[in-house]
């Protein structure tokens, strides 16, 4: 069944909700911030932005949302999470902080700050599988913006891996790393697509992920 | 790439919403990580101390940081005093995560502020009002708070700078082509931020507020005046239970606009930081005139 203008919220304890507002708005959904499982209970996709992670997991937990959540996500809810919102779908986090939660939507493991502090934060292009609008021509580049970014350091089977760091000699000990991945209806990137969608520069994350939110 | 204005914006961008909370200790950073603050800022002494204490206010010690840099796993900013690009040398080689140029420690510069483009670490600086807020962007600020006036636990000038700050971008906004040409003569700021800012309608990077925030009321008022997100100095540790009080100022934070939140996590938070009254508090000891 495909749903002809969704309800896509995202959610809004902290971070960078106003660029994943933006880059939604952008595809023909009706956007929401989300901070209470009666919102919550409303959608029919929910982003999990940037931020921080930490925080995030605590605020969860404080106001009653983990619980909804998880039962939501397991019932096959479309999620897309970027950067911390990634670490909350990951099913174990390393160098997290002590009882950080997590959703465990996506059968992998990650590394927090993988690349290190801000001052290694970068940006370069990828190649991501799936962003194409289904014609012969080789899709562009994405351009990932990595802050404070993790890395996924291991998948399970079910996971579909859809872009890494570029095997480059800049790149160092990072060249090869899973950087974006998807599993069923949940699909997650260490970066931020969302800072260049907001300026209406490159919508095609948030749009492979609306494309998920309608067919599910 | 490292150290591009996407990367430096971005950061203060993943942290809206959030509580930044000045730390002495790495026991206080770990503090302030448990209560949910998104970053925490590296200080020999807080605000209110230096003030008591009087004398030149610099950079921490190196130690210092390191030891809050190993305690926890979220950011960690540092102070760099105004115009001293040695110290913010220091502080970028440390890898600290946010360098705030700041009128809380002694200037080392009258006349100039740091170069910021000039480094990879990004930079917060605070602004009374939108012409001082786009002079700091155009110098490569990446974030922009309030100065308020630290270590008073009174909220009165942030409050002013957030009003000033909304005010001035309001009345951009309205202006044709060649009005705003004298507004950027009279803003003494560049006249393409100028531009960039009244098609904008908001800064082109994040505004937080900072300057002595005590209470969880407080923190709600300045994200309904329009703030991204709020520091918090003495307010915390220098209040009956840290703890508890950092927090609620969190939730609080999030929640600002449901009164019945903040109302809840207002209770029994125990004493607050007692405060000063800017009418004791004569010219010459006030920081907001520090910066040009």
């Amino acid at each position: 069944m495909s749903i002809a203008q969704p309800v896509v919220g995202v959610l809004a304890l902290q971070g960078d909700v106003r660029e994943h507002l933006l880059a939604l708005a952008e595809q023909d959904v009706v956007a929401r911030p989300v901070r209470r499982a009666e919102e919550l209970a409303e959608v029919h996709g929910l982003v999990l932005p940037g931020g921080e992670s930490t925080t995030m997991s605590r605020l969860l937990e404080t106001f009653e949302l983990l619980e909804p959540l998880r039962d939501r996500v397991a019932a096959g809810l479309p999620v897309y999470g970027s950067c911390a919102g990634m670490i909350l779908l990951a099913q174990e986090v390393l160098d997290g902080r002590e009882g950080q939660h997590t959703l465990g939507a996506i059968d992998m493991v990650v590394r927090r700050n993988a690349f290190g502090r801000q001052v290694d934060s970068f940006e370069a292009d990828l190649d991501f599988a799936g962003l194409g609008s289904g014609g012969d021509a080789e899709p562009a580049p994405l351009r990932a913006v990595f802050i404070r970014a993790p890395w996924v350091e291991s998948v399970g089977d079910r996971v579909e891996v859809l872009a890494r760091v570029p095997e480059i000699p800049a790149a160092g000990p990072a060249a090869g790393r899973v950087v974006a991945v998807r599993q069923g209806n949940a699909l997650a990137t260490a970066f931020h697509p969302e800072l260049l969608a907001a300026d209406g520069r490159d919508g095609r994350v948030h749009e492979l992920f609306v494309r998920t939110v309608r067919e599910a | 790439m490292t150290g591009t204005a996407r990367v430096k914006r971005g950061m203060a961008e993943m942290l809206k919403g959030g509580v930044i909370m000045d730390v002495v200790t790495p026991e206080q950073a770990k503090i302030a990580e448990d209560a949910g603050a998104v970053a925490v800022m590296a200080l020999e002494r807080v605000p209110a101390d230096i003030r008591a204490q009087g004398g030149v206010a610099r950079m921490s010690d190196p130690d210092m940081i390191d030891g809050i840099i190993d305690a926890v796993s979220i950011p960690v900013m540092a102070k760099a005093r105004i115009g001293h690009f040695a110290e913010a040398q220091v502080l970028q080689s440390l890898g600290v995560d946010y360098v705030d140029e700041s009128e809380v420690l002694t200037p080392a510069d009258e006349a100039h502020h740091i170069d910021k483009w000039a480094y990879t670490v990004p930079f917060v600086c605070g602004a009374t009002n939108l012409g001082e807020a786009l002079r700091r962007i155009a110098e490569g600020a990446a974030m922009i708070r309030s100065k308020g006036e630290a270590g008073t636990g009174n909220v009165v000038e942030a409050t002013r700078h957030m009003r000033q700050i909304r005010a001035d971008l309001r009345r951009l906004t309205v202006l044709d082509e060649e009005e705003l040409y004298a507004a950027a003569k009279e803003l003494r700021a560049p006249v393409e931020l100028v531009r960039e800012v009244a098609s904008l309608g908001k800064l082109p990077v994040v505004l937080f507020t900072a300057g002595g925030i005590a209470t969880p009321a407080d923190a709600a008022m300045m994200m309904q005046l329009g703030a991204e997100g709020v520091f918090v100095g003495s307010g915390i540790f220098k209040s009956g239970d840290p703890a508890r009080r950092a927090e609620a100022i969190v939730k609080a934070t999030t929640f600002h606009d449901d009164a019945d939140v903040v109302a809840k996590v207002s209770r029994g938070l125990g004493e607050a930081i007692v405060g000063i009254n800017l009418s004791d508090l004569p010219e010459e000891r006030r920081y907001a005139s520090r910066g040009w």
